[in-house]
């Protein structure tokens, strides 16, 4: 691949010697090696809800989709619609598949200018991803339009907390106060020519940077010397993984999977089944009429019994009701919290669940979510 | 940090203290740093009997549950209720405060099984790469 070093068969970011001098602990994830941690996950967690974190989103996938017909293209492969998304802005949306099952989340951005469109994708995805794309092109030969994948030579960077903002305002020209959440727009930062973003996965205020591969350490320096005084840290994926749960944020292969339909997943709220045909649309409207079966639920456990982890069994009254999909001690409330998905019936806020930890039914009840809300 | 002289450890990253018939169990400074931030621990009830290379318990951290190995055979007669209330002393203190559990040995051969402080030394240097 081109730009990238590889380490026995993962690949090394840009910033791989970075994270080694700062401590972290390198983790083979998704055919990359990545960051989990530096000081601690609870530690950088907190950094992130209380000043900001530093995140190499290096592994991520990003797919260009360009021509007069790229709307139609993508509102044909897509949930959400596209049509509602304004230029110079964001949308989270879903890759579905014929079932009406998840191929993956993605974000769509749309150019301030011109036809075009920016797919932010998974890394563990990204091969099926634009195998998919490049199919369902391929499929469409009466529209115009180019899909590009561009992973290779796209770097990608996250500044998530209460002071990324100011952080980033001081490194840029571009006035960052009237730039809303989903805001994308071109920038210069630190003298690096980029496309900044205001989306994340944190539940946090900060920006998510697309920049040329072979800047994104002068572009990571900059941003932590800048913010040093505002106490930033650099973030590995361990506290990722916590600040998105917190969030109620979906991460695919645990909330969403090819077996499980959006609506099942709570993420309705990006899928249009009135915009016009899309790939999935029968099956997902289908399950809408029938009435959904599953629900995914947020609980908190409220004894002792150890952590909530992925595909533990979700028990009410001794009989199988679901599996847990996210769960960890939350390092913002000092609880143990998760998502679940479960049958309709038992699912609802102040319910009971017993969710089985190493055999022994542990009490949880469903509360709100999303868990963690920041305050502005 | 190099593995305190006084002890004997497993190739699952436990050490042991011995004094007399009595054999303290914990976990190695390289086995709490690889695990991160440790949020719980489940020790057995006094009076159980533990059996070396066998699950005695489970320490969780932030990232994942993993069991933890007895060194050796034995009788459980005290467990460090301290560190169930705040597991978190395993990452601070891994040698002294967040000792385990305390056994009577049934086998003292089984200690000419354990790593001395250099084997493991190197040992852990070893995993960690």
């Amino acid at each position: 691949m081109s730009g990238h070093e590889t380490a026995g068969s993962d690949v090394k970011t840009p910033l791989y010697d970075r994270h080694v001098a700062l401590g972290a602990r390198m983790i083979p994830f998704a055919g990359w090696m990545m960051p989990v941690q530096y000081t601690g996950i609870i530690d950088e967690h907190r950094t992130v809800r209380t000043a900001a974190g530093l995140f190499d989103l290096g592994h991520m996938g990003q797919v260009t989709v360009d021509g007069p017909d790229a709307e139609k293209y993508l509102q044909a492969i897509t949930t959400n619609d596209v049509s509602l998304l304004e230029p110079g802005g964001a949308q989270y949306s879903m890759l579905p598949n014929p079932n009406g099952g998840v191929i993956d989340d993605i974000f769509v951005y749309r150019d301030n200018c011109g036809s075009g469109y920016f797919v932010c994708i998974n890394a563990a995805n990204h091969d099926k991803d634009v195998a998919w794309m490049q199919e369902q092109r391929s499929a469409h030969p009466e529209l115009d339009v180019t899909v590009e994948d561009i992973s290779d030579k796209t770097g990608m960077i996250a500044i998530q907390g209460p002071r990324a903002v100011e952080i980033v305002q001081r490194l840029t020209d571009v006035d960052l106060t009237d730039g809303g959440r989903n805001s994308w727009m071109k920038a210069t930062v630190a003298g690096v020519p980029l496309m900044l973003a205001r989306t994340g996965y944190t539940g946090e205020d900060g920006f998510e940077f697309f920049l040329p591969i072979d800047r994104v350490g002068e572009l990571w320096d900059a941003l932590m010397a800048e913010g040093e005084k505002d106490g930033i840290r650099a973030i590995g994926l361990g506290a990722r993984d916590t600040l998105r749960l917190e969030a109620r944020m979906p991460l695919y292969g645990n909330e969403l999977a090819d077996d499980i339909s959006p609506l099942e997943a709570g993420l309705g709220w990006a899928v249009k089944l009135d915009k016009g045909e899309f790939v999935g649309r029968a099956p997902i409207a289908a399950q809408k009429e029938a009435g959904i079966p599953r629900k995914t639920v947020g609980f908190k456990l409220v004894e002792r019994g150890g952590s909530p982890r992925s595909h533990y069994e979700v028990q009410v009254d001794g009989r199988n009701v679901g599996f847990v999909t996210s769960g960890a001690m939350s390092p913002t409330f000092d609880e143990n919290i998760g998502l679940a998905i479960v049958d309709a019936d038992v699912a609802g806020v102040g319910k009971p669940l017993d969710i089985i930890v190493r055999g022994k039914a542990v009490k949880a009840v469903q509360v709100k979510m999303p868990f963690y809300r920041r305050s502005k | 940090m190099t593995a305190p002289r006084d002890l004997r450890y497993t190739k699952s990253h436990e050490w042991v203290r011995i004094d007399g018939d009595i054999a303290t169990f914990g976990l190695s400074d390289y086995a709490q740093a690889e695990l991160g931030d440790i949020t719980y621990l489940e020790l057995p009830e006094i009076g159980s009997n533990v059996t070396q290379s066998e699950p005695f318990g489970v320490v969780e951290s932030v990232k994942a549950a993993s069991d933890i190995y007895a060194p050796l055979d034995g009788e459980v007669v005290e467990i460090n209720s301290a560190a169930v209330d705040a597991p978190d002393v395993v990452n601070s203190s891994p040698y002294d405060n967040a000792w385990l559990v305390k056994v009577r040995v049934s086998d003292p051969a089984q200690l000419e099984t354990l790593m001395d402080p250099d084997t493991y030394d190197t040992f852990a240097e070893e995993s960690a790469h």
